[in-house]
């Protein structure tokens, strides 16, 4: 048994010199961003406690999928046959309006970004009752993923990452309320920067004049502004917009299209060649639109 | 002693494993917001019961791991669970004489000292939250802490050294 006194000043000490190591890990990792590889190596060390949190879910799942009976799955597989045959004939028409649409940007002389690239990964973790919104994917730098890579969904624009590690990676979701995103509305082609609310599947379009052409059920999608997002993904539909005359800007509420709360698996998209640098806006490409 | 006092290293790391899986235990978003904090209790009662085992530096690094689940600033919660650590192993022998209902109040007090240091570095950042957020878990803390004080003293009790 220790004497009771003798580590007094000694606990002093260390709570001081680890008080000081907090504030500098904070400010390097909030102000300059240094800290990626020591949070990396952190996110492998508590992955298993993730993987295990996670196993129910893999379990039901496996379950749901091996427990089934024969005539389900061959209800399935007819079901699947017939939806594929039905994207296929839609393809085949966007094939041909793709092949259109190079043609008429060659006439134009603008550039042609077409074909993204993409890899499924399945959401490991999911916080939603703070009022950050971020997801954890079970993919990480091994298969190329990198910071700022935006992921969708079936349905259109889940979110971004944020931090990378070899064997997962952690999302920002566009409803996060530190996260902002640049769309455009189809119909009229206002643009807007949409804000994450922190609740619900809500967003914010703001900086949008209280004149401008925006109404309640329209599409908005990704206008490709930032460098980042590719263009043309659907991110929503215009709620409710309130107009006041006194405010320099409309106050406009969007729904996702993703729905967030339910996503199992989402689509990171690779938006530019592997040559252009990764991450890095191409420069040109913000002009040229 | 030698086995017994590896006993306890496991009883101690098994814990805080098990804090650290509640705290990232998926909750439907009304209850999100009434999760305890698991871990600060956890350390109070260990830096309370074993202050020469578990002090200071323990509480930082589990509150490194909470950071790296959370997302939170590297460095956030350890600062906030070293402080209770600190503050704890410091009036561990008072701490033990308390009746069960004074020692919520002093975790509820720790948890508070970890709402407000979160609240500040979120306004540091620039992020809003509802108050809600950060106080919630302080009442549900205080509230389960008789039952989070029975079973980890159980749990001492048999596994590790008294």
């Amino acid at each position: 048994m220790k004497s009771l006194f003798s580590e007094g000043p000694a606990l002093g000490f260390r709570l001081t010199a680890l008080l000081l190591a907090s504030l500098l890990l904070m400010t390097l990792d909030h102000r300059y961003d240094r800290l990626e590889p020591v949070r990396s190596v952190l996110s492998v060390v508590v992955y298993p406690l993730r993987y295990l949190v996670h196993l129910p879910v893999i379990l039901t799942d496996w379950s749901s999928e091996s427990l089934v009976t024969r005539r389900s799955l061959t209800d399935e597989n007819h079901r699947l046959r017939r939806q594929n045959l039905l994207l296929k004939t839609r393809s085949q028409r966007y094939a041909a309006l793709e092949a259109e649409n190079v043609r008429l940007r060659e006439l134009l002389e603008s550039s042609v970004e077409l074909g993204d690239r993409v890899l499924a990964a399945d959401v490991v973790a999911m916080e939603l009752g703070s009022p950050t919104r971020e997801m954890l994917l079970n993919k990480g730098s091994r298969h190329g993923v990198y910071r700022g890579q935006p992921i969708i969904d079936g349905n259109g624009v889940v979110g971004q990452v944020v931090h990378v590690n070899p064997i997962s990676s952690t999302a920002l979701l566009i409803t996060d309320s530190s996260h902002a995103l640049p769309v455009q509305v189809v119909r009229s082609g206002v643009r807007a920067v949409a804000t994450g609310t922190g609740s619900g599947d809500a967003l914010d379009l703001a900086y949008v004049a209280p004149n401008a052409d925006v109404k309640p059920g329209d599409l908005i999608v990704t206008s490709g502004m930032d460098g980042r997002f590719p263009a043309g993904y659907p991110v929503g539909a215009v709620g409710e917009v309130s107009l006041d005359p006194n405010e320099p800007f409309a106050r406009i509420r969007a729904q996702t299209s993703a729905k967030l709360g339910q996503i199992r698996e989402v689509l990171l998209v690779w938006t530019t060649e592997p040559k252009d640098g990764r991450g890095t806006p191409p420069a040109e490409r913000v002009v040229q639109r | 002693m030698s086995a017994r006092v590896a006993d306890g290293v496991l009883i101690i790391a098994a814990t805080f494993f098990l804090a650290l899986f509640l705290a990232v235990l998926p909750l439907p978003e009304w209850a999100a917001a009434w999760r305890p904090a698991w871990v600060a209790m956890v350390l109070v009662y260990w830096c309370m019961a074993l202050p020469e085992r578990v002090g200071v530096g323990t509480g930082w690094l589990i509150g490194l791991l909470l950071d790296a689940l959370h997302a939170t600033p590297l460095g956030q919660n350890a600062a906030a669970l070293a402080i209770a650590a600190y503050v704890t192993a410091k009036n561990y022998r008072r701490l033990r004489l308390f009746p069960v209902v004074q020692q919520a109040l002093w975790v509820g007090l720790m948890i508070s000292v970890n709402a407000l240091l979160t609240w500040w570095v979120r306004g540091i950042r620039g992020l809003e939250a509802d108050p809600g957020y950060y106080w919630l878990p302080v009442l549900t803390s205080m509230l389960l802490w008789p039952w989070v004080f029975l079973v980890l003293s159980e749990a001492r009790r048999r596994y590790a050294a008294p």
